[in-house]
């Protein structure tokens, strides 16, 4: 019932400010005579060691919205955590971009509070007061443009919009037109509600420069859905990997690297295939960020670290998701050349909306969304 | 829960007040009079015992309440605006209170029906019977059995791979969802409401149900009244109060209620609860964390509106009570 969770939020909202008064004069550094949180760099710590043991004295990371199916985290976490034994506690993995800065800030001076996010570009961009600069040690790898320029926020990983089927239940879509077919009835699902999941808003995109528009105009897009509801192949289901699994959703649009996952999931258990259409792909990277209050500065920063080299980089790679230092890490012949060959090379014509396409977008998506759905 | 439990006592006392009131005039004009006379007895310090209950309802209900609703008049940097309530006006909200608002009616007067029912059929059985017992005992556990679990045994059993649908699809060729997946839209709420609507007005109709006395049928047979005369005259006037406050405590119930929809519907936000989360966490449509608050603005107006009707024809149904 609302009320009782308007309450909820507000008690939790006013012990919030409560404790973050008692704990503002508490001692947050690690003992060193560097000031974690101000490091822009290991270079700050006196090198890259200086900060493994900063971060190691720490003994703990604080991550939140990273689902272990999602990109490859789970592999991600435990091979940091093995690396520097530090422990990661992952909190709240369905968590959309928007509640990571809402817990940070709900949390702010409590040692839960997220040392790190992962985000989607348009709330990065809203909130670059509650991120920390901070720039890793392979920095050139990354390309400019793809990272504000002292580090306050850094793309990371883009996957394109897909579609994922069980090749045992329906027939593969060679089009986005083909999802209108009596095959797919009651069948396609999209991964959340566009007016609330980035990921789901890139497959209205999808589907807008699939039937003639383009990333100014996404009504096609919404036109689309509405064709598909009204044809009675729309699931307003929320897939995960457990309908999959249970075949409830047999049909689901959504990043590469997510259903990929699912197909390895599922393996003789579901049939279990991803495709992306010919012509345009549509991608969008998330980023990483340092929360500028991390109760573990340290280790939130060795994290960023880790998530850049070739190690981490390679497990986005190997989960169908495209790492923001592939091109370096191609040229330096660090790249999993297996992985990469099971991905494919980065399509050419690879639309990415920029903030201010993406703003009008959503508030398209705001007016006409719950309307061309039901 | 307060509120409810303010509405339980009400519906409690509307069918004591009749109860009270009918035996013969001489009776009635005694007990009135220590009646009239006790608050002038009571103490003022008295209503310090309230403290405990006024402070937790203050911090716990008023507090919050105000502090959300606040929101709803400021911007994301703080200023003052009314942005948030003009925003009330937009089509995709309006037609979120538009499907609130069925929602709640339907398995509001559904439930109070269904409920009201099955109370005059356990009026047939013995009060401390087996059957009695047994259905008192499950309205209570099912009243409360609603969120994620509700939601869950619902997809475990008419989803899409549900057990029911499953058996229907390949024993009888019967398809649940043959025109679109209904279970995850509104009207897919209906079934999962009732669920928990059916029981609760069993719990809270009831104890008005058991106040009719067996005399006032006899008394109206003795007249020469028929049994349609002693329904339309005697028992539908008494109950009809605390029958329209269990319908207005459903209607309440239906229309805050936000974990089932939640578990259920996670494609275009169409109730009022599910635009407020939407516009909390969003991570594609930004800063409207604000909007939040003029949406519980417009809910609470219609719980206002809904209160007020009801106190308005209470007071209609009271006056021959007295």
């Amino acid at each position: 019932m609302n009320t009782r969770r308007m309450t909820a939020l507000a008690i939790v909202a006013l012990a919030a400010t409560a404790l973050t008064a008692c704990s503002a004069g508490a001692d947050t550094g690690a003992g060193s005579d560097v000031d974690a949180k101000q490091a822009t760099s290991a270079e700050d710590f006196g090198g890259m060691d200086a900060l493994v043991e900063a971060a190691k004295a720490e003994g703990q990371l604080n991550v939140i919205a990273l689902p272990d199916t999602w990109a490859n985290y789970g592999k991600i976490i435990s091979a940091f955590e093995d690396k520097y034994d530090i422990t990661v506690n992952s909190a709240d993995p369905d968590v959309s971009s928007a509640e990571e800065i809402t817990a940070a800030k709900n949390q702010q001076g409590q040692d839960t509070a997220p040392d790190v996010f992962d985000l989607g570009s348009a709330v990065a961009l809203d909130n670059l007061d509650q991120f920390a600069p901070y720039q890793v040690a392979n920095w050139d790898d990354i390309p400019e443009g793809s990272k504000e320029k002292t580090g306050l926020w850094v793309y990371d990983y883009t996957g394109l919009v897909s579609i994922g089927y069980d090749a045992d239940a329906v027939p593969a879509p060679k089009s986005l037109d083909d999802l209108l077919g009596s095959e797919f009835a009651g069948k396609v699902a999209l991964n959340g509600d566009p007016t609330q999941a980035g990921a789901a808003a890139a497959g209205v995109y999808l589907a807008a420069l699939q039937s003639g528009g383009s990333a100014d105009d996404i009504q096609p897009g919404v036109d689309f859905f509405q064709k598909l509801n009204q044809a009675g192949n729309f699931l307003p289901l929320d897939p995960t990997p457990a309908t999959i699994a249970s075949g409830e959703t047999p049909v689901v649009i959504d990043w590469s690297y997510n259903n990929l996952a699912a197909a390895t999931e599922n393996e003789g258990q579901r049939n279990w295939k991803t495709t992306v259409l010919p012509g345009s792909a549509v991608g969008s990277y998330y980023n990483q960020a340092i929360n500028v209050d991390a109760p573990h500065p340290a280790a939130a920063r060795l994290w960023q670290e880790f998530i850049f080299s070739p190690e981490a980089q390679n497990l986005y790679l190997a989960a169908g998701a495209y790492p923001s230092t592939l091109a370096a890490m191609v040229e330096a012949d660090t790249v999993d050349q297996k992985a990469l060959d099971a991905v494919g090379e980065m399509p050419a014509d690879l639309v990415q909306f920029t903030p201010e396409q993406t703003e009008q977008a959503t508030s398209l998506l705001a007016e006409k969304w719950a309307a061309a759905i039901s | 829960m307060s509120a409810s439990a303010t509405r339980r006592s009400e519906a409690g006392s509307a069918h004591a007040g009749p109860a009270v009131s009918l035996p013969p005039t001489d009776a009635s004009d005694a007990s009135a009079a220590p009646a009239e006379a006790r608050p002038r007895r009571r103490p003022r310090w008295a209503l310090l015992g309230l403290t405990p209950f006024a402070l937790y309802t203050l911090l716990f209900l008023a507090v919050p309440t105000f502090l959300a609703l606040a929101t709803g008049f400021f911007d994301g940097d703080g200023a003052f605006t009314l942005d948030n309530l003009t925003a009330l006006a937009e089509p995709a909200v309006l037609g979120a209170f538009a499907s609130s608002f069925w929602v709640s009616a339907v398995t509001a007067v559904a439930g109070a029906v269904i409920g009201a029912l099955v109370c005059y059929a356990l009026l047939a059985v013995r009060p401390d019977g087996l059957i009695r017992t047994f259905v008192d005992a499950a309205s209570s556990v099912l009243a409360q059995f609603g969120g994620v679990m509700l939601a869950f045994a619902f997809i475990a059993t008419i989803g899409i791979q549900g057990l029911v649908t499953v058996f229907l699809k390949d024993r009888l060729g019967v398809d649940l969802f043959a025109d679109g997946v209904w279970l995850y839209q509104v009207p897919g709420l209906l079934l999962p409401y009732l669920y928990f609507q059916v029981p609760l007005m069993v719990i809270t109709f009831m104890p008005a149900m058991e106040g009719l006395k067996r005399t006032w049928s006899e008394a109206n047979a003795t007249l020469g009244g028929t049994r349609s005369t002693y329904w339309t005259r005697i028992a539908m006037p008494i109950l009809a109060p605390s029958f329209l406050g269990s319908l207005l405590l459903l209607f309440a119930n239906a229309f805050s209620s936000y974990a089932t929809a939640a578990a259920l519907i996670s494609q275009g936000a169409q109730i009022v609860p599910l635009q407020i989360r939407g516009a909390l966490i969003s991570e594609t449509v930004l800063g409207r964390e604000n909007l939040a608050g003029s949406l519980a603005i417009g809910m609470i107006v219609v719980m206002v509106v809904m209160m007020t009707a009801y106190s308005a024809l209470q007071a209609r149904t009271e006056r021959w009570q007295r």
